[in-house]
């Protein structure tokens, strides 16, 4: 039998699931939020947008082909994962593999969250937590385990600025001299988009969140995703404000929260999603054609497309639901994506955004 | 947007099941037709697979029951003159077939516009050498190549690449003639054969060891791609994906390899051009991200099929609009009916798909897994974890096995050995390595299976351990019962691995641990399969039980209007598409008359396990345990066992003990017509006869009963050591060998022996009857004589050669038969026949395997009216009489033996066909030869070897010999056969075997292609298989000429086609004959 330590998930509304901890050992809180991608989890649980949140995975088997050597490149990206660290503040899973096997693995899963301090719990119904989550919207929830009888606080995540807690907090330069210069804003951003700018050989200024950029000489602009409510991140949209009314117009780009910011600097509203977009299987339309994209999602807000002013359009619309997936001005070099073309972890579809961005340079 | 100018399209089937080529058409065809339906356009198919659903009325308008072959195809295109033609939906044949006309310009000469994927595209992923060089155009890397059209060639690349190389015939089923190489010798072997079934070979260095890895993509005319599902093979490269384990999605894929090969398989779709759907298939290096692409399939395929069923998406379906012209964005998702069907399917369980092989059936039949294919049906099962998964699909395949652990001890001589070569027992030669004390790092040394999966079957092995080591049910603990059940353990293995056997009878110990289990609140689950992990509300009728689980997404409604139909499970010999048919019929009786129909079913080649065709689809095992879970969700009003064969039929007594109320015949009367002494007690009473028979548990008492008979005798033995499980003995000899090495005789296995008779008919009886009273019936009669099993028999229908007698005597002993048993429902007797004389061999109360044949031939619907009387509904007899048709339908059997190397192609009382055709043509010889024509028989063009054993065979190819002597054919015979021949003055050229002195040399005349048709009929009907006879029939069947093992068909096939030619056969369709 197995020696974990039981531990149980408590919902909220009060709801309880049972299962075993597999992670670091201690209780916490956050909001619990799910992605049903069959792939990727070094991926998800270092991307800066899950910060606050305990994650839950749908896909019921997880930890199968391990976690590879967590390295620093010298550029200061990490080879394999999308941050320094894992974000998540739990796990939740079905069935946690025990056992791995990979050729790049050096650690099991279950090391890794203990290395980073991270709790876990496997043995969950995840379909059926899934679905509750669905129903009620995001809810927040405590891990605990069943034989300590200390509790944790509730979590935050209201009017919680989690982009100030994962954003540089200095300016960080990449490929100095390698071409046109690009700022990126840095609301958590995943190693991944700063690898395909990189590729594309352009010199990345990576700066803080609030940081007024617009004193900054520069070819373009990146707004990069991010946990959290964009209507925490004031700062960061009266910045944008600045750049989209300077009469210098230079290129932007957006993903993810950086549409969404976009899009408020632009003046449009942003409102919480019934059904957040959470998977790799997002279908979306870049509008006015026939051209569909498979994306990969993880967002709880999105763009009012009515209150957009006359010169921003809609620029692709998710097929499921037909909410906001990305904005374009009309006549400016402007825009912005909801969704995460530079994937990791996800499909691959979108990349060529990176190449439009930069052409525009 | 749809294209306008459609308004009739036709579709190609795939013809007759055989291995490579099975259900998975049927159902991919079922559902273009269905989309097409759904535009309003009139469609036609070709299809002399009368056992389909897709040739069942109101699936398509026009119906055509010929062979899917050029010269009948141009026929209908030229009488129908469709606007487009579909080739994607009935496998390589329809591929092969489409090839062919677009070659010879038929398409463009008629304007039919080939609706998808272009032919170029197809051709450019059927020839190895274009292929190669359409994806390096994309700096794409497959598995480096060299195509060659002679033996030395395929030396000279060999040589170059370095062995081992694998072999790969251009152009054929599922790696039909391909194989792996170790050496030169090995080499020259299957180079020759490779070249008899094809032009072009391809030599290729191997990658053993390398993962597989498939995608389905999809692409519409907008260059809008997806990819549905991925898949991962248990077993590492080598093993023919047809043959392998299968997992979706793949397991041991990190982000960056899963979105890597996406990538490609995105990139490749593009490229080639594909509209509508293909499959890509990778080798993945297990040490790093290098690739390869092992092959395109540029149609949909059992991995279509596989991958629909996994994931809940309609490929065939979406594939046939996107070939109409639609955008995928124009079309929804037709589980949620709100989302797109722009979209992947994400996953919340695990599938497994696992192989049914039957090599059991087969003499001498090598059961080494390689890269061509041998199973004969898949099965597919749903689970929440690995172990659960793997563990009912073991169950699921039906071959008497319990899961991974828990089954009866196999006997293995070298564990290690086993290991390295695989065979079809591979995955309990695992079971038996664990046992045995070996590492799952061992057994990966010599398997090559990623570790993953040995890690998972190891938790299975531990924790039977730990079952094991409990002493009493009451103290099994609740956290490991639950452990177990989340890991797949069945009550039984449970059972067994607490020793229960020891108290009790199993069947009371499962239901002691099924009653322990419940009391301490460890249940499955229902869930909803619904292609987005539940991030999104869907209505699905798609579901499975899981362990894994605290909740059920549905809750059943208890409206005492639900009707179960149980399923067939897997297709294997014996038992395939024909009881799909009969479930989906009966499916639809229910529906119609506004019932519920819920059906039970694992396997994702058929068109029953699509959960269109009922209100709840239960995708999971037809055991007693699973079955009695599902009941007991569902409390429906009653469940049907006699449509899916023998697994529900054999529920039947089990269920009614559980008060499951079954429809139809009783339990009751189900266990008297299947138990052998019961059943003969009863003929006894109501004075019908049987052959003489006897259940003996000594060698004594057989040869005292065989002394009171005499030879032949058919011997049965319950319990088989090895080879087939029925034999018929001609004499002491032949006896005493059959049940030293092959059967176990003792009182827990007793044999049962019966007279054999010989020169006998053989007349099926399928029929309805309605509390006892015959309501229709339908009686057919075997070309062949008794000897040959009923399912390997070519049949005719109606009877053509009966006495009017012997008619009315089978008509009357049915009728009372059916009284005694007080029948409701369909029911089949078999008989035997000689001079007016009747004996009874069987009685099924069930559909037969000939169900759809005759009800399609006779345009009545014989499980229509079956399922209509169990549901208590009036009924009125058909007024039709049997023989107020003016046309004749042939059944006639499709064999795969040139898949099975080394057996002997001879039939017997076994059956060893794995599919079947019915066509109906003016007269028998017609309907006959499109039948023959239908499953790969060609007519010859001027020469035909005749090789007869027995001396009454030699006498009935006299008059077939005559014939053709009088058409000009050369006629070769061997050693007998040739003087019996000239000694009434049929001239003929004698051939000589190896060991005789003289020439021709017969197996050189057949290699060098001299033969057009090779009919060998073996002396007995079984003999010792390493006889000359065997060697000329396997040559034959190895270099693809056709063969003929039974004098009666020979005669009956060689009259039909000197008496018609091809071109004067009808092309009518079915709604045509009247």
């Amino acid at each position: 039998m197995s020696q974990q330590r039981k531990m149980t998930l408590r919902l909220d509304n009060g709801i309880c699931f049972h299962g075993e901890s597999f992670g670091y050992e201690s209780s916490t809180a956050g909001e619990v939020v799910f992605n049903t991608a069959m792939c990727g989890y070094p991926e998800s649980l270092t991307d800066p947008s899950y910060a606050g949140q305990m994650l839950v995975l749908t896909y019921p088997l997880i930890g199968n082909y391990g976690v590879p050597d967590f390295c620093i490149q010298p550029n200061g990206l990490a080879q394999f994962m999308e941050s320094e660290r894992i974000h998540v503040k739990a796990l939740i899973v079905s069935s946690y593999s025990g056992n791995y096997s990979h050729w790049n693995a050096t650690e099991s899963l279950s090391d890794w969250l203990k290395r980073e301090h991270i709790p876990a719990i496997t043995g969950i119904d995840t379909r059926q937590l899934t679905m509750i989550l669905r129903e009620h919207g995001v809810m927040t929830g405590k891990l605990l385990l069943d034989d300590d009888p200390h509790d944790v606080e509730d979590a935050q995540y209201e009017n919680v600025n989690f982009v100030e807690q994962v954003s540089c907090k200095q300016v960080i330069r990449y490929q100095e001299g390698a071409g046109k210069k690009v700022i990126l804003l840095d609301c958590g951003v995943k190693h991944n988009i700063i690898r395909h700018l990189l590729q594309r050989q352009v010199e990345v200024i990576r700066v803080p969140w609030d940081y007024d950029f617009n004193q900054l000489q520069a070819d373009g602009l990146f707004l990069s995703n991010g946990p959290g409510d964009p209507n925490t991140c004031q700062a960061a949209v009266h910045n944008i404000r600045t750049f989209l009314s300077s009469r210098q117009v230079r290129p932007l780009m957006g993903i993810c929260m950086g549409n969404q910011l976009l899009a408020k600097a632009a003046g449009a509203e942003v409102y919480k999603l019934k059904y957040g977009h959470r998977s790799h299987n997002q279908p979306v339309r870049m509008e006015g054609t026939n051209r569909c994209f498979i994306t990969s999602q993880n967002h709880g807000y999105a763009v009012d497309q009515r209150t957009l002013p006359s010169d921003w359009k809609p620029y692709f619309t998710n097929m499921n639901d037909l909410s906001n997936e990305g904005i374009r001005h009309t006549m400016r070099p402007w825009f912005s994506v909801q969704f995460h073309p530079e994937a990791a972890s996800g499909p691959t579809d979108t990349d060529f955004l990176f190449d439009d961005f930069v052409s525009l340079l | 947007m749809k294209l306008n100018n459609l308004k009739k399209v036709l579709v190609l089937g795939s013809g007759a099941l055989k291995i490579g080529e099975a259900g998975e058409f049927d159902y991919s065809g079922s559902q273009a037709l269905k989309a097409l339906r759904e535009e309003g356009i009139e469609t036609v198919l070709i299809n002399p697979n009368i056992a389909t659903v897709q040739t069942s009325e109101g699936v398509a308008d026009h119906i055509y029951f010929l062979p899917v072959e050029a010269t009948f195809v141009e026929k209908v295109i030229n009488k129908e003159r469709p606007d487009g033609i579909l080739l994607s939906f009935g496998g390589q044949t329809a591929l092969n077939c489409g090839v062919e006309l677009f070659k010879k310009g038929v398409f463009e000469k008629y304007g039919v516009e080939v609706l998808g994927t272009p032919v170029q595209a197809i051709i450019d992923t059927e020839d190895r050498e274009l292929f190669v060089n359409r994806l390096s155009e994309i700096d794409i890397k497959t598995i480096s190549s060299q195509a060659c059209s002679n033996i030395s060639q395929a030396k000279e690349a060999a040589d170059s690449l370095g062995y081992p190389v694998i072999l790969r015939a251009a152009y054929a089923l599922g790696g039909l003639g391909s194989g792996f190489c170790d050496n030169e010798q090995e080499l020259l072997q299957l180079a020759e054969k490779a070249f008899s079934f094809s032009p072009q070979v391809l030599v290729e260095k191997s990658l053993r060891g390398w993962k597989e890895i498939e995608y389905e993509v999809v692409r519409d005319r907008y260059d809008n791609c997806i990819t549905v599902c991925n898949m991962e093979n248990f077993d590492p490269l080598g093993i023919h994906t047809g043959e392998s384990i299968v997992i979706a999605p793949s397991q041991t894929l990190t982000n960056a390899e899963y979105h890597k090969l996406r990538e490609l398989a995105i990139k490749i779709i593009r490229h080639i051009g594909i509209i509508g759907e293909c499959n890509v298939q990778y080798a993945l290096d297990p040490n790093s991200e290098d690739y390869r692409v092992i092959e395109v399939n540029a149609r949909l395929s059992r991995s279509s099929a596989l991958a629909s069923k996994a994931t809940g998406y309609p490929l065939a379906f979406v594939a046939a609009k996107l070939g109409l012209g639609y955008g995928l964005f124009e079309l929804k998702n037709s589980i949620t009916k709100l989302t797109s069907a722009f979209f992947e399917p994400a996953l919340d369980y695990v599938v497994c798909k696992m192989p049914r092989w039957d090599l059991g059936k087969f003499r001498g039949v090598d059961h080494q897994l390689g890269s061509s294919m041998k199973s004969v049906g898949e099965v597919m099962a749903i689970g929440r974890t690995f172990e659960e998964a793997l563990q009912k699909s073991l169950r699921m395949i039906g071959q008497g096995m319990h899961g991974f652990t828990d089954n009866k001890d196999i006997h293995i001589d070298d564990i290690e050995k086993a290991l390295r070569t695989p065979t079809d027992k591979r995955i309990f030669i695992i079971a038996k390595a664990l046992k045995n004390g070996y590492s799952i790092e061992r057994i990966h040394q010599l398997t090559k299976i990623d570790l993953w999966f040995l890690q998972r079957l190891q938790n299975i092995y531990d924790t039977d351990n730990a079952l094991s080591r409990v002493d009493s049910l009451n103290r099994l603990s609740v956290e490991l019962l639950r452990q177990a059940k989340r890991q797949g353990f069945s009550d039984f293995q449970i059972a067994r691995a607490l020793r229960l056997g020891k108290q009790y009878s199993m069947d009371k110990a499962v239901l002691l641990v099924r009653a322990r289990r419940k009391q301490l609140g460890v249940v499955p689950y229902i869930k909803q399969i619904d292609t987005l992990a539940a991030e999104y509300p869907a209505q699905t009728n798609y579901l499975y039980l899981t362990y894994n689980a605290v909740a059920s997404d549905i809750e059943p409604p208890h409206d005492n209007k639900t009707i179960v139909v149980l399923g067939s499970g897997a297709y294997r010999i014996g038992s395939s598409v024909e009881f799909d048919w009969c479930g989906v019929q009966a499916l639809q009786t229910i529906r119609q008359n506004g019932y519920n129909g819920v059906m039970i079913n694992y396997n994702p080649e058929t068109v029953s396990t699509d959960y269109d065709m009922c209100d709840r689809l239960y995708f999971d095992e037809l055991t007693f345990e699973r079955v009695l879970d599902i009941m007991e969700a569902e409390n429906p009003k009653g469940v049907i066992v006699s449509t899916g064969g023998q697994i529900p039929n054999n529920l039947a007594v089990k269920l009614d003990e559980q008060n499951i109320p079954i429809l139809g015949t009783t339990a009751r009367s189900i266990d008297n017509a299947e138990d052998r002494d019961k059943f003969s007690a009863m003929l006894d009473r109501i004075g019908v006869d049987q052959p003489e028979w006897s259940a003996l548990t000594s060698l004594d008492d057989i040869h005292r009963f065989v002394g009171k008979v005499g030879f032949p005798v058919l011997v049965r033995p319950s319990y088989v050591l090895s080879g087939a499980a029925m034999n018929v003995c001609s004499s002491e000899a032949e006896l005493q060998h059959f049940l030293q090495l092959a059967a176990e005789v003792s009182k827990e296995h007793p044999v049962v022996v019966s007279k054999f008779m010989v020169n006998t008919k053989e007349v099926e009886m399928d029929a309805v009857a309605d509390k006892g009273e015959i309501i229709a019936y339908a009686i057919s009669e075997h070309v062949e004589f008794a000897g040959v099993h009923s399912g390997d028999a070519t049949i005719m229908f109606p009877a053509q050669k009966l006495y009017v007698e012997t008619v009315r005597r089978i008509k009357k002993i049915s009728g009372q038969i059916a009284r005694e048993l007080n029948i409701s429902g369909p029911f089949n007797i078999q008989y035997l026949a000689r001079d007016n004389e009747i004996k009874v061999i069987e009685c099924n109360l069930r559909a037969s395997r000939s169900f759809p044949f005759v009800s399609k031939v006779l345009k009545i619907n014989l499980i229509d009216i079956a399922t209509r009387i169990m549901l208590g509904l009036p009924v009125q007899k058909p007024h039709k009489s049997l023989f107020d048709f003016d046309y004749v339908g042939v059944k006639a059997s499709q064999f795969s033996f040139n898949r099975l190397q080394n057996t002997d192609p001879v039939l017997g009382v076994d059956m060893s066909s794995t599919g079947e055709v019915g066509c109906i043509g003016a007269d028998a010889s017609s309907a006959l030869l499109k039948a023959m024509l239908s499953v790969g028989m060609r007519v010859p063009q001027k020469s035909v070897l005749i090789s007869a054993g027995d001396p009454k065979d030699k006498a009935s190819m006299l008059e077939p010999a005559r014939l053709l002597q009088s058409k000009g054919f050369q006629i070769y015979a061997t050693k007998g056969t040739s003087s019996f021949l000239s000694a009434y003055k049929i001239p003929n050229t004698r051939v000589y075997m190896n060991d005789e002195d003289g020439g021709p040399k017969v197996l050189q005349m057949l290699h060098q292609k001299q033969i057009d048709l090779v009919v060998s009929i073996p002396k007995v009907v079984d003999t010792e298989h390493i006889d000359n006879g065997y060697k000329v029939r396997r040559a034959a069947v190895d270099l693809n000429i056709p063969l003929i093992t039974n004098a009666r068909l020979a005669g009956a096939f060689i009259n039909a086609f000197c008496s018609i030619s091809i071109d004067d056969l009808d092309i009518l369709s079915w709604e045509e004959l009247k």
